[in-house]
C-alpha cells in the first residue's frame, strides 16, 4: 500500500513535466499504432483468458459444489463442475449449526467493531498530521514510520499482550493490530491534498479543526475512505493467527476463518456440532457440500461489498493517486 | 504543485510554540489514539525484546526472570532444526523472486495493452478479487483443486491416470507455495506497474512510432525505462522482507508436508517458541530475523541509489 503511496508520488512529478495520463477513453486503436497479428492477439486471449479461468473456475466449482444434492456429489464422485441437482440445503444446515452460526456472528461483530475502531483512530490520525506545520507533526510521523521498520515481532508483541490480560480476551483480536502506519500514510496524503481554499474558507466561518475534519474533508476524500475502510475491514474478517494466539480453546468463540481452518481445512471435527450432526443424525446431507457452504459464506461479505468499493479502488487509490 | 508554490509565498512568520500549541491542541489531541494504541504494541514489544536475553519466566515475568546475555543465540545457533528453517526461509524467499515477481509486471504490460476500457476493468476485478482471500480460504482452494480428494486427483482417477498429490509432497512444496502467492497476490501486484505505466507520455510512443520504431522497440526504449523505477522500488521492497515468506501460509501447511519443509523462521519462533512455552528462545530467532531484515532493507535501497533509483528512501 505504501507502494502505491509511493509511486503515486512519482507519477504525479512525472505527470507534471508530461501532463498527459487524462482519461485514457480511447478504445480505439491511435491511428500511428499497428495493426495486430493475429498471432499476437490469439496469446494475449489466451493468457487473460488462462488468467480469468484460474480465479473463477475454482470459485464456480466450489459454490456449484455447495447447491448440490448428495446425489449429484455422488455421480460426479466428488466436486460438482456441471450443476445436476441444486438444492440448498446444506446452507440450512450449517445455519442451523451452533458452531457455524455462532462463528458467523462473532467474525461479523469483530469486523464491524475493529473496522470502525481502526478507521476512526487512523482517520483522526491522519487528519492530526496533514496540516502542514502544526506542532509536533514531524515528531509523530517519525514515531509512526519507525513502526514500518523496526517490530518487537511475535513473542514480545504476544508477552505484552498476554500480560495486559489479553489472553481469551476480545479486544486482544481487535486493539493489536487495529493502527496500520500504511493506511494512516495514505489517508494523509489524500487529506493534504484537500484543497487549502476550501478549508480555510471553513475556518474563516469559524469551524475548528474537527468541523472541518467531519465537514470538509472526510465529505471530500469518500473514494479513499471507503478503500481504506476496505482494506482494514477484509484485515478484520480474514484474521486467524491471532485467535489460535489469544483465544486457542473456546470454539464459541471462534470467528469463521477458524472454523474454516478447523472442519473444512484440517477436516477436524468441531465438539458436539457439525460433526456429530452430519455423522450421526443428517447423514443424507453429503458433508463436501455443507464444506463448501463454509467456503462460500466465507466469502459471501466480500463478495457483497466489493463491487462498491472496487469502483472506488479506480478513482481512489489508483487514478487519486496519480492525477495529483 | 503550483499550488504548493502558492501556499510557500503566503506561509506565517513562525511563531511561538505556546501559540502554536494553542492553535493546533485539536490536531495534536487527534493524533494521540494512534499513538498511544502504537506505543502499546508496538513500541512495548521492542522492551520485550529483553527477554531474548533472558531465560524468561512466565511467572515472574520479565522484570525478575534471569539474564543470560548471548546463551538463547548460543543455542539457536547449534540448533539443526533453526538452520533449517533458515533455509527453507531463503530458498523459499529466492524461489518466489525467480518465479512470482515477473507475473504482475507481465500481467500489467500485457493488460495495459488490452485496448478496450470495460474490458480491462473487468479483467482487472476479476485479477484483483483474491487478493482480499484469507490463507485460509485460498489454502482450501488450492487443497480442493489440487488436493488428495480435489478436482484434479478426481478427474485423473476417473481416467485411470494415477494420482498426483501436490498439497503433500515436501519435494514440491516451494512451487506450491509460490503458485498460490501468485494465485493470490499477482493480480494485486498488477496495480502498482499499471499506474506507472499510465504516468508514460503517450505522445513518447506516437513519436518513436512516427520515426519508424515498431511494438517491441516501443516497449524496450519506452515502456520498459517507464517502468523502471517501480520495478527496482518493488524488488527493493521485496529483498527488504526476504525473511518474512507468508507466515500464515505456512503455518496452516505445516502439518500437510511436514516441519523440515515447511518451517520458516516465523513458523520457527512460533513453534519453538509460544507452543512449547519456551518464550526466551522464540525471541532470540525473532530478534536474529529482525536485524538480518533491517540489514537487507539497507542493502537492498543501497542497491537502488546505485542504480540510480530512488529505492524505498532517500539518505
Amino acid at each position: 500500500m505504501t507502494n502505491t503511496l509511493t509511486i503515486g508520488r512519482k507519477a504525479r512529478e512525472r505527470s507534471t513535466t508530461a501532463s498527459v495520463p487524462r482519461h485514457r477513453t480511447r478504445s480505439a486503436r491511435p491511428p500511428w499504432q499497428e495493426p495486430p497479428t493475429t498471432v499476437g492477439q490469439a496469446a494475449k486471449g489466451l493468457t487473460l483468458g488462462g488468467m480469468l479461468a484460474v480465479v473463477l473456475v475454482p470459485l464456480w466449482i466450489i459454490v456449484v459444489t455447495s447447491f448440490s444434492t448428495p446425489g449429484a456429489i455422488n455421480r460426479a464422485g466428488g466436486l460438482v463442475v456441471w450443476p445436476d441437482g441444486l438444492t440448498t440445503e446444506a446452507y440450512r444446515e450449517m445455519l442451523g449449526d451452533p458452531t457455524v452460526s455462532t462463528s458467523l456472528l462473532v467474525s461479523l461483530a469483530i469486523t464491524g467493531v475493529g473496522t470502525a475502531v481502526s478507521m476512526v483512530v487512523s482517520v483522526l490520525c491522519a487528519y492530526g498530521l496533514s496540516r502542514p506545520r502544526s506542532l509536533g507533526h514531524r515528531f509523530v510521523l517519525v514515531l509512526l514510520i519507525i513502526t514500518m521498520f523496526v517490530s518487537g515481532g511475535l513473542i514480545p508483541t504476544f508477552l505484552v499482550v498476554t500480560g495486559l490480560g489479553g489472553y481469551d480476551q476480545w479486544w486482544a483480536l481487535i486493539l493489536p493490530g487495529c493502527v496500520s502506519v500504511f493506511n494512516i500514510l495514505i489517508l494523509r496524503s489524500f487529506y493534504s491534498e484537500t484543497s487549502a481554499e476550501l478549508i480555510d474558507a471553513a475556518r474563516m466561518d469559524g469551524a475548528g479543526d474537527w468541523r472541518i475534519l467531519w465537514s470538509v474533508v472526510l465529505p471530500t476524500s469518500r473514494a479513499v475512505t471507503a478503500v481504506i475502510a476496505l482494506f482494514y475491514a477484509v484485515g478484520y474478517w480474514n484474521s486467524f493467527f491471532n485467535v489460535m494466539l489469544y483465544m486457542p480453546t473456546d470454539s464459541q468463540k471462534w470467528p469463521l476463518q477458524y472454523v474454516l481452518l478447523t472442519y473444512v481445512n484440517r477436516g477436524v471435527g468441531l465438539p458436539g456440532s457439525i460433526n456429530a450432526g452430519f455423522g450421526n443424525t443428517h447423514a443424507q446431507t453429503a458433508p463436501l457440500s455443507l464444506q463448501m457452504a463454509v467456503v462460500v459464506l466465507t466469502l459471501v461479505p466480500l463478495l457483497i461489498v466489493y463491487p462498491f468499493v472496487q469502483k472506488h479502488f479506480r478513482t481512489g487509490v489508483l487514478t487519486g493517486a496519480i492525477k495529483g | 504543485m503550483s499550488t504548493a508554490r502558492a501556499e510557500r509565498a503566503r506561509r506565517p512568520p513562525r511563531l511561538n510554540w505556546r501559540i502554536r500549541l494553542r492553535r493546533d491542541k485539536s490536531l495534536i489531541l487527534m493524533t494521540v489514539p494512534a499513538v498511544v494504541l502504537l506505543l502499546a504494541f508496538n513500541y512495548l514489544p521492542l522492551f520485550g525484546l529483553a527477554t531474548a536475553f533472558q531465560d524468561y519466566d512466565p511467572l515472574v515475568g520479565v522484570w525478575h526472570s534471569d539474564w543470560v546475555g548471548f546463551d538463547q543465540f548460543r543455542q539457536l545457533f547449534s540448533d539443526p532444526l533453526f538452520w533449517e528453517s533458515m533455509k527453507n526461509t531463503l530458498y523459499l524467499s529466492f524461489v518466489q523472486l525467480i518465479l512470482f515477481f515477473p507475473v504482475p509486471v507481465a500481467l500489467a504490460l500485457l493488460l495495459n495493452s488490452v485496448l478496450s476500457e470495460r474490458l480491462r476493468n473487468f479483467i482487472q476485478s476479476v485479477a484483483y478479487l483474491p487478493h482480499f482471500f484469507s490463507w485460509v480460504l485460498t489454502i482450501t482452494v488450492f487443497q480442493q483443486m489440487l488436493g488428495g480428494a480435489g478436482a484434479l486427483n478426481q478427474f485423473l482417477r476417473q481416467h485411470n491416470m494415477g494420482t498426483w498429490d501436490i498439497m503433500t509432497n515436501p519435494h514440491t512444496f516451494a512451487l506450491l507455495v509460490t503458485s498460490q502467492a501468485v494465485w493470490k497476490e499477482a493480480g494485486w501486484g498488477i496495480i502498482v506497474f499499471l499506474a506507472a505505466l499510465a504516468g508514460i507520455n503517450q505522445e513518447l510512443y506516437e513519436a518513436a512510432a512516427v520515426d519508424g520504431a515498431g511494438r517491441f522497440r516501443r516497449m524496450w526504449h519506452i515502456t520498459l525505462p517507464g517502468m523502471r523505477g517501480v520495478v527496482v522500488l518493488m524488488l527493493v521492497l521485496r529483498l527488504g522482507n526476504a525473511l518474512s515468506v507468508g507466515f500464515e501460509q505456512f503455518l496452516i501447511q505445516r502439518d500437510a508436508v511436514g516441519h523440515d519443509a515447511a518451517d520458516v523462521l516465523d513458523t520457527f519462533s512460533f513453534y519453538y517458541g509460544i507452543a512449547t512455552g519456551n518464550y526466551s528462545y522464540g525471541a532470540a530467532a525473532g530478534l536474529f530475523k529482525s536485524v538480518i531484515s533491517l540489514l537487507l532493507i539497507w542493502g537492498a535501497n543501497r542497491l537502488a541509489h546505485a542504480f540510480g533509483e530512488d529505492g524505498l528512501y532517500r539518505g
